[in-house]
């Protein structure tokens, strides 16, 4: 990847955590945690891999994203407004009773694909995007994020069994492992390592990243472009929170707000970072 | 009348003869295909078909990401799983991002027979009635299930449908210029003392109550409600106000089904006495299917005698 592309990369991610946070704080709930966790790899997604036009968002031959945790919509939506596909000023609705900025991700809003929010629905549903592509001999990519904790549905690896056994590769999943959910550790509430022989025995080609690298995590998705006949599973080892210290690999910021102290501190670390790489480019 | 066909059978006939016509149709079964007919469909068009094994919530999942990419997916298995174990990825991966999939739920109701209480769905009207937004049908025979099938290949929306184990007569056929329309019931007799509303088997059942009450001197109307919602209202309305009572029949538990959604409609409109008659709130039973349905009630008998239940209620 090029020094350029990544310190792009860097500072939407970044401005996209700022929106993020600023939209659960501005609704008063809503789900930072995981939403900061993945915003590295959904940022590299929709500003680097994937073949969108945010003028066209219903293009046929678009490649598609699901989020599959779709609690978190403040890391989806603030990546879509930056990309342009609708204004930034939009996230003002988020969870509020006007507009249409669900408190779960909702595919009215501009760009999104599917809506999501009940776990584990959300990749049988990209499964079945990239099944029609096969058939219809179409050429886009499909993509989804799934969580750690998610996959404790067991609809997950129904999911997997059957983007097996069709073969395909035109799919790839990322499973953002920051290692906690709601009730705490996922080792203490329902462990789920190993998870790559896991994803493996279900005939997934696996590649374990560091999802907050973006050189790994580019290379992870045009290394999945070019396997055949099996769809990808990228394993992104992720810090929930990632971006504000007192977030950081906490399971209670799973799913609250900030008070307005706590926002302050958050808003200005997120500030801080924005700015730094604003002034190194 | 002719031979009797399963509505099942029906069903799987329609998908292979209207396949040319909708290129976008494609089949979804979940381990099941011998039992709910897509297997003609299976091998005669192999590439669209998708035996997803047994895994109703990935099938109706994926159906959904097919129908969100221009396709039309009827994703097919008994009724049970269709609209029990699949209720809420059909609420929230279908019905609320109103995407066009067909949930197809075959083995519905006491009919089912030997396999007993596990495999009786009677619970599938009230399960998919409650969603906001679905269409849900159950056609009575296999002429009107072939119609209803390109009924919904050219609706733009999720429906749930209930496909009949049993071998049914045919009812419909002889119905002059019968033109199917979703929410549009069918009046198969008229009458003046009371009306029986029915879907499924039971129409057949209802008409043959008809037969029973005339030798008494009860004129009964027939009206085939084969869509449960959208509900044909203005044909309740007319009834309630034409013949002052109504009896309902359907294969399924009396809560949250056929009876309710007429009765719901009536009180508040033009109240009349209703009698729900179906499956009194209990789970069925292993047995050949003609002794399960009777030892419930769901006989033509016991449809007279609900028609005339609601005639006493009506002259107190």
């Amino acid at each position: 990847m090029k020094k350029s592309t990544e310190h792009q990369l860097m500072l939407e991610a970044a401005k996209a955590r700022l929106l993020a946070v600023q939209m659960v704080y501005d609704a008063a709930s809503g789900h930072p945690g995981g939403s900061l966790s993945c915003l590295d790899v959904l940022t590299t997604l929709y500003c680097d891999v994937m073949n969108i036009d945010p003028q066209n968002p219903k293009d046929p031959n678009r490649d598609r994203f699901v989020m599959s945790k779709g609690h978190c919509s403040p890391a989806l939506y603030s990546v879509l407004a930056l990309r342009g596909f609708f204004p930034v000023e939009e996230l003002k609705q988020f969870r509020s009773i006007d507009g249409n900025m669900s408190g779960h991700v909702e595919m009215s809003v501009a760009g999104v694909d599917m809506s999501t929010g009940s776990l584990g629905q959300g990749i049988s549903v990209a499964v079945g995007m990239a099944l029609a592509g096969k058939i219809q001999n179409k050429n886009y990519r499909v993509y989804a994020i799934l969580g750690d904790g998610e996959i404790n549905e067991g609809q997950v690896w129904e999911a997997m069994m059957s983007a097996a056994k069709y073969k395909l590769d035109n799919l790839c999943a990322c499973v953002d492992v920051n290692g906690l959910q709601i009730d705490g550790k996922i080792s203490d509430v329902m462990p789920t390592e190993p998870l790559d022989k896991k994803f493996e025995a279900f005939g997934w080609n696996v590649i374990k990243i560091d999802g907050h690298d973006f050189n790994e995590i580019e290379k992870a998705y045009k290394k999945a472009m070019t396997v055949k006949d099996r769809p990808t599973m990228i394993l992104a080892q992720t810090i929930k929170g990632k971006g504000v210290s007192f977030m950081e690999n906490e399971a209670g910021w799973h799913g609250k707000a900030p008070n307005a102290e706590q926002f302050e501190q958050a808003k200005a670390e997120l500030e801080a970072h924005c700015k730094e790489l604003e002034c190194v480019k | 009348m002719t031979d009797k066909i399963a509505t099942r059978v029906a069903y799987g006939n329609a998908l292979v003869e209207f396949a040319e016509t909708y290129p976008e149709l494609v089949v979804l079964d979940a381990d099941l295909a011998g039992a709910t007919k897509t297997q003609t469909f299976m091998d005669t068009y192999p590439e669209r078909f998708f035996d997803m094994g047994i895994s109703e919530n990935n099938m109706m999942g994926v159906a959904a990401g097919l129908a969100a990419c221009g396709l039309k997916p009827f994703a097919t298995t008994f009724a049970m799983f269709a609209a029990g174990r699949s209720w809420e990825q059909v609420r929230n991966s279908i019905a609320y991002p109103h995407l066009n999939v067909k949930i197809v739920g075959s083995h519905g109701g006491l009919s089912v027979g030997e396999d007993g209480a596990t495999h009786q769905c009677i619970e599938d009207f009230a399960l998919m009635r409650a969603i906001p937004d679905m269409t849900v049908l159950c056609p009575c025979d296999a002429h009107e299930m072939r119609l209803a099938t390109e009924a919904l290949l050219n609706y733009d929306g999720p429906a749930y449908m209930r496909l009949g184990r049993l071998a049914v007569e045919n009812v419909t056929d002889s119905v002059e210029n019968y033109k199917f329309e979703l929410g549009k019931s069918l009046q198969l007799r008229d009458g003046e003392d009371v009306t029986i509303i029915a879907n499924g088997m039971m129409v057949q059942m209802a008409l043959k109550a008809a037969d029973l009450l005339k030798e008494q001197g009860v004129s009964a109307r027939v009206i085939n409600m084969h869509t449960i919602k959208p509900l044909d209202e203005e044909a309740v309305l007319k009834a309630a106000k034409e013949t002052g009572c109504i009896v309902t029949s359907e294969e399924a538990n009396i809560l949250g089904g056929l009876g309710a959604a007429v009765s719901e409609y009536i009180s508040g409109i033009y109240p009349v006495p209703v009698i729900r008659h179906g499956v009194r709130d209990e789970f069925g039973r292993s047995g050949k299917a003609p002794l399960v349905l009777e030892a419930y009630g769901l006989t033509p008998e016991m449809i007279a005698e609900s028609a005339k239940e609601s005639i006493q209620l009506k002259a107190d």
